[in-house]
């Protein structure tokens, strides 16, 4: 073959090619505009102003399609499907307490997507900001309000690679002082101290003396369930088999997600609650993998995210095993009841 | 780009032994043969496309489908065991009936490009583990027979700078990948299928040049049938001195040599590197690899390739001492960056080049392979090691302890090596 045939091969494949590529990223971007069209039939969403100090409303990331879409949003508690009221905020995932409110946002820059977390005022005011390793994951907030936690994931910087980590921090909201990891804590890992580079914390949630705390620990393959102490900076294993602990308002039981042995890999977690004084584990009635670090609405009652039409639904169940799942709001993620 | 280089006046090297393939006689030579400018495009247009889809995949796992990707690593020890047979058959595929590189290669190519469509199709896990799989398979069975490539069409004298340009090349794809990836993101919303797409034409374009401009092999292949390129034959190569003794050295200095990830780690660690410029610090290793890759490999041509190779190990010493030393300026990182980047640019390609002067031309594939599958299971067997001595005696010790190693395995590849020096000298 000729050099001259083989350059014109070449320059057809690459034109060809090249139009099928274009197309490609025509039509995602189309997709693009069409998720800022409001959807017939969706919740009707307006913009209004939102505080975190109204109790007996819920504030959640807003996913249904239209001009409101990842915003901040707010409804009442007591009708989660009714008419939201977004903030203009956006953020990936989020929550509050006590008028302090915690966002993780994508930055999006000139050669690639950087993440932060603000933390908020009760007039979602930028309070404070703070650089974020990785896609975020997890955020709460201590019940008080003095506290804020999130976990994202790190990873994925050599070819095809496939090792992921977690980094949780924690960041006093008072002081400005930031925990950029919890790898920096002590470990006493039944009953001794330990220590590996494998070690990935997520998953913080706070109890009210703003000095405890639950979190997931995953070492050499296993999870365990971990009380911290902000004072001494130590963490303690209680559990095992314990992911995205959520504590109740009573501080007296643990709402999480279980690897249930059986279950296929991409489905493996079923919702769960420990009773932290008899250690008794209670299977929750949702019969679906639930991939969320779980919210009490109250002391009875759990809610939770699941895949939906337009990301993510939520869900509510009581937290002792009994009842039936029941969806109360499509096209919403990262709820926080304001109280 | 690389331009011809007119004071690359090399004398034309005598019909050596292991017949390389000459550059055209009669015009002014250029300073690499074309088969290697074209096997560097063909690298670099595949990292463009590999390095799209690593960019995005942790996104597109965690915000594109919902799912974990903890535990996603645990096959990964497995997997490397694995891909070390792959590329062991990928060598002897290749040299088998005469030399079919450039198709072993492009099978290789192929399935790589093939996944990247998979990909759309795969919400799961499960089937996204086993595509990536099969992409590194590709990635396993192409990369000897592409170094036998790029041995084969350059002459002896110049083939450290043949592999310098290839690296080069393949570097400045794996810059540019994420580039390319994160404008198709901002273009467009969750705009994966969009990067997986863009990555199939892009690894197909490379297929393509590669079907078309690197010639397959010499017609006539090698008359010289006095080793057959069986499997036993290229496990006989190991009875070779001279490869034996290179492979011993590849895989001592593989055993002190700390995995990438750790090197990043323990910057951050000791330094404090911000979490905002943490996911950069691959950037600079691969910066520094792209500009050394050429000017190294054409020293490594004039003052002897071990030479070069070893001090390319001296660089990742230092860089280790560095990091054990209190001293912690503003420049630190960019030293020791720039050190990790040099010492992938004075051993990556310039192992290959030293590895080829020593394989018959029949099991070139087959020898390369060897070579490479030695260093990267010492490399693996090293992050083990390296992992379990930091969870034992934490990480200060256990760079401590891979400096000294590194230190003793240089001494006796020093050794080892003088004999060979001699030889190459003579």
């Amino acid at each position: 073959m000729t050099v001259r045939n083989r350059i014109l091969i070449l320059l057809s494949a690459v034109v060809a090619l090249a139009a099928v590529g274009v197309a490609s990223v025509l039509h995602a971007s189309a997709r693009a505009d069409r998720r800022n069209q409001t959807q017939p039939g969706g919740p009707r969403v307006t913009s209004g102003s939102v505080t975190l100090t109204t109790p007996g409303r819920m504030v959640f990331r807003n996913m249904a399609w239209g001009p409101h879409r990842d915003e901040l949003t707010t409804v009442p508690a007591s009708d989660p499907s009714g008419p939201r009221t977004a903030s203009g905020v956006k953020c990936l995932r989020f929550y509050a307490a006590s008028g302090t409110g915690v966002c993780l946002q994508a930055v999006h820059g000139a050669v690639s997507d950087t993440y932060r977390a603000l933390i908020l005022d009760a007039h979602l005011k930028e309070k404070a900001r703070y650089d974020v390793p990785g896609i975020p994951s997890r955020a709460r907030v201590s019940p008080t309000g003095r506290f804020a936690a999130w976990t994202a994931f790190v990873g994925g910087d050599s070819y095809a690679g496939t090792n992921f980590s977690t980094r949780a921090a924690i960041v006093d909201v008072g002081t400005g002082k930031l925990i950029p990891s919890l790898e920096a804590f002590r470990i006493v890992k039944d009953g001794h101290d330990y220590r590996a580079p494998d070690v990935n914390f997520w998953g913080v949630t706070f109890a009210r003396d703003d000095r405890t705390f639950y979190a997931t620990l995953a070492t050499k393959g296993k999870t365990y369930l971990v009380r911290g102490d902000l004072r001494t900076r130590t963490v303690t294993t209680v559990h095992t088999n314990v992911e995205c602990p959520s504590l109740s308002p009573d501080g007296t039981r643990i709402a999480y997600k279980k690897r249930v042995p059986g279950l296929s890999k991409d489905a493996p977690w079923r919702l769960y609650v420990l009773d932290l004084r008899t250690m008794r584990e209670t299977p929750l009635a949702e019969t679906r993998s639930v991939d969320d670090q779980a919210v009490w609405r109250d002391s009875r009652t759990v809610v939770y995210a699941l895949p939906g039409d337009y990301g993510a639904d939520l869900y509510e169940m009581p937290a002792d095993g009994t009842g039936k799942p029941r969806r109360i709001g499509t096209a919403a993620v990262s709820p926080a009841y304001l109280r | 780009m690389y331009v011809a280089d007119s004071r690359a006046s090399t004398p034309e090297a005598p019909a050596s032994a292991d017949g390389a393939v000459r550059p055209p006689a009669g015009r002014r030579r250029t300073a690499v043969a074309p088969t290697v400018l074209a096997l560097g495009t063909v690298s670099l247009i595949t990292d463009v496309s590999s390095e799209m889809v690593t960019a995005v995949l942790p996104l597109y796992l965690v915000a594109g489908l919902g799912l974990s990707p903890l535990g996603f690593g645990l096959l990964d020890g497995i997997y490397n065991g694995f891909s070390a047979l792959v590329r062991l058959v990928g060598g002897h595929l290749a040299d088998r009936g005469g030399g079919r590189h450039k198709w072993v290669a492009g099978l290789g190519y192929g399935l790589s490009a093939v996944c990247k469509p998979l990909l759309l199709l795969a919400h799961s896990l499960t089937p996204i583990g086993l595509i990536l799989a099969a992409d590194r398979t590709g990635k396993g069975l192409r990369t000897a027979p592409r170094d036998a490539l790029i041995s084969l069409s350059s002459t002896p004298r110049t083939r450290g700078r043949a592999f310098g340009v290839h690296r080069a090349m393949d570097t400045a794809g794996a810059l540019l990948g994420p580039l390319v990836a994160f404008l198709i993101l901002r273009a467009t919303v969750d705009g994966y299928d969009a990067v997986f797409t863009v990555s199939f034409c892009v690894a197909v374009t490379g297929v393509v040049v590669l079907v078309l401009f690197v010639p397959g092999s010499s017609s006539a292949p090698a008359v010289d049938k006095a080793v057959r390129p069986t499997l036993r034959a290229a496990l006989e190569l190991l009875r070779r001195r001279d490869l034996r003794r290179i492979t011993v050295c590849a895989l001592l200095l593989g055993l002190a040599t700390v995995s990438d990830s750790f090197v990043y780690l323990l910057l951050q660690h000791r330094l404090g590197v911000p979490d905002r410029w943490f996911a950069l610090l691959p950037l600079g290793t691969a910066a520094a690899f792209l500009l050394l890759a050429i000017p190294l490999g054409r020293l490594a041509d004039r003052v002897g390739r071990w030479r070069v190779f070893l001090a390319g190990h001296g660089a990742l010493l230092t860089a280790y001492a560095l990091l054990l030393t209190s001293w912690h300026g503003a420049a630190l990182p960019y030293v020791v960056l720039l050190l990790h980047g040099c010492f992938y640019a004075a051993t990556d390609g310039v192992l290959m080049a030293t590895a080829s002067d020593s394989v018959p031309e029949e099991l070139r594939s087959s020898g390369l392979a060897v070579v490479q599958t030695g260093q990267a299971l010492a490399r693996f067997v090293c992050s083990l090691g390296f992992g379990a001595a930091w969870t034992l005696w934490g990480d200060r010790t256990a760079l401590l302890a891979s400096t000294a190693a590194l230190a003793l395995c240089a001494a006796v590849s020093l050794v080892l090596l003088q004999p060979a020096a001699r030889e190459a000298a003579a």
